[in-house]
């Protein structure tokens, strides 16, 4: 079993920190890691001691260090959500050209993102709701999904009003088609494998019949559903 | 000789013309060229393109641009930032255009254009919305979309330090689409927080060769984006 209380707000499952935390036990040492806005922030406070994870911030710096003091704020210094950062020794900077290659060409292992829905497939949708007074706004997205080599998603099962994330076939605009591998809720950690979806691993308090209720896909169920397989 | 430095930000942005298409550096405030875009403000040239990873915040910079309507279209790849009130206004009203491109193909649109490569493929956008009216042809397997070099007739760019070649030091993430956007105008204007001698900058750590740079003006307490939104600041 993981390391892990139940939630303590009235949201079934894990709790926002313990699906980071869940996450980033699957991030393996020396990994190079990108982070998408929100959630998957949190991730970067969870690596387990004693692996060293170097973390992308696609606007150009490999190394991303702990929040700065407030005395410490260089707004020359800021990630990709234009939040003030700070830079670890070993550090580097580069331009946006440079660290599209990093992502576009394959460099980057792990990137962990948010969704708005996931269809069978392991479609994306997670940058527009295509309603048509919406701004639409990609920034790096489509090429995180398209040159990253494994895919995180990080997100509740359901939306806020219940409705199912990970659906048949996404009906909002696609972020891209068959990229994510793994997905970690609320409820469970699934992947995506040839036969399908598979759920991997239970939140504590709930079970495979609750997870498929509240799930838009018939899913695998899983050989070992209380252990954790890398 | 050469020397690639002038007095005020109002000469380098003086040749501009009505519908150019500019390169503006950086990332939300962090290397926006706030003092050159001013100029331009001033100068008043209209029916711009402009080229920018976003569109500005508050009442300055960028935003102020696009606010005076100096500006018919924007290529950017994420037009929604905090504080970014004029362009959602202007565009909901159909009063100014909005190319949308994924950062990394906005940013390889820009490499190539300076590198003389015309066009090229990559599978960001592939079954996607933003793939629509573009080719795609298969590379082993996998489907790819085409898609275009972009240049410019001027580019506006904030560096750290500066010479008169015009070599170029950045700081930070302030880096961001600076170098490449220097590559792909016909006319790169830069304001440098400081002008040093040649030979001051190591030529291991220069980030942009002076080949790529036309202009450079010392402007050596620029203003910052965030600090002027801050206090409700509006340009002019």
């Amino acid at each position: 079993m993981l390391p892990m209380t139940a939630a303590k707000h009235e949201q079934q499952g894990w709790s926002r920190a313990e699906m980071a935390q869940r996450a980033a036990l699957d991030i393996p040492d020396g990994s190079y890691v990108n982070l998408g806005i929100g959630m998957p922030e949190l991730v970067a406070q969870f690596v387990p001691e004693g692996r060293e994870v170097i973390y992308h911030a696609e606007n150009g710096l490999l190394g991303i260090g702990p929040d700065p003091a407030p005395e410490d704020i260089d707004p020359d210094l800021i990630n990709a959500g234009k939040k003030a950062v700070t830079a670890i020794p070993g550090a580097a900077y580069f331009h946006h050209a440079d660290s599209f290659s990093m992502i576009r060409g394959g460099h980057i292992d792990i990137c962990v993102l948010g969704a708005m829905q996931i269809s069978k497939d392991g479609d994306l949708a997670n940058w527009s709701t295509g309603a048509p007074d919406a701004i639409p706004a990609v920034g790096g997205a489509m090429d995180l999904v398209a040159g990253v080599r494994t895919i995180f998603v990080l997100t509740r099962h359901t939306t806020k009003t219940g409705e199912p994330k990970i659906v048949d076939a996404c009906t909002f605009p696609l972020t891209g088609q068959g990229v994510v591998d793994r997905i970690y809720t609320n409820l469970a950690v699934l992947e995506f494998v040839e036969e399908g979806l598979k759920l991997l691993e239970l939140a504590p308090g709930v079970d495979f019949d609750f997870v498929q209720q509240h799930t838009g896909v018939r899913l695998i169920r899983g050989p070992q559903l209380s252990e954790v397989s890398p | 000789m050469i020397d690639k430095r002038m007095a005020h930000p109002a000469d380098a942005v003086r040749d501009v013309s009505d519908g150019a298409t500019i390169l503006i550096g950086g990332f939300g405030e962090a290397g926006s060229p706030i003092e050159l875009i001013h100029a331009l403000i001033d100068h008043g040239a209209k029916h711009l393109t402009i080229v920018n990873n976003n569109t500005g915040s508050g009442q300055i910079g960028l935003a102020a641009l696009i606010q005076n309507r100096q500006v018919s279209k924007m290529i950017c790849s994420y037009p929604r930032t905090a504080n970014s009130m004029v362009f959602p206004e202007l565009y909901r009203s159909g009063q100014i255009e909005l190319e949308l491109v994924p950062q990394g193909t906005l940013a390889e649109r820009i490499r190539c254009g300076g590198a003389g490569i015309p066009a090229f493929y990559t599978a960001t956008s592939v079954g996607t919305p933003l793939q629509e009216g573009k080719e795609l042809r298969e590379f082993e397997g996998r489907r790819y979309v085409m898609e275009r070099g972009l240049q410019a007739d001027f580019a506006l760019i904030k560096a750290k330090r500066a010479d008169r070649h015009g070599n170029l030091l950045y700081n930070k993430t302030a880096r961001n689409f600076s170098p490449i956007m220097c590559m792909a105008a016909t006319t790169t204007v830069v304001q440098a927080g400081q002008i040093v001698g040649l030979g001051e900058i190591d030529p291991e750590h220069v980030v942009t060769p002076g080949i790529f740079v036309d202009r450079v003006v010392e402007v050596s307490t620029p203003a910052q984006e965030s600090r002027l939104v801050k206090e409700g600041v509006c340009y002019p």
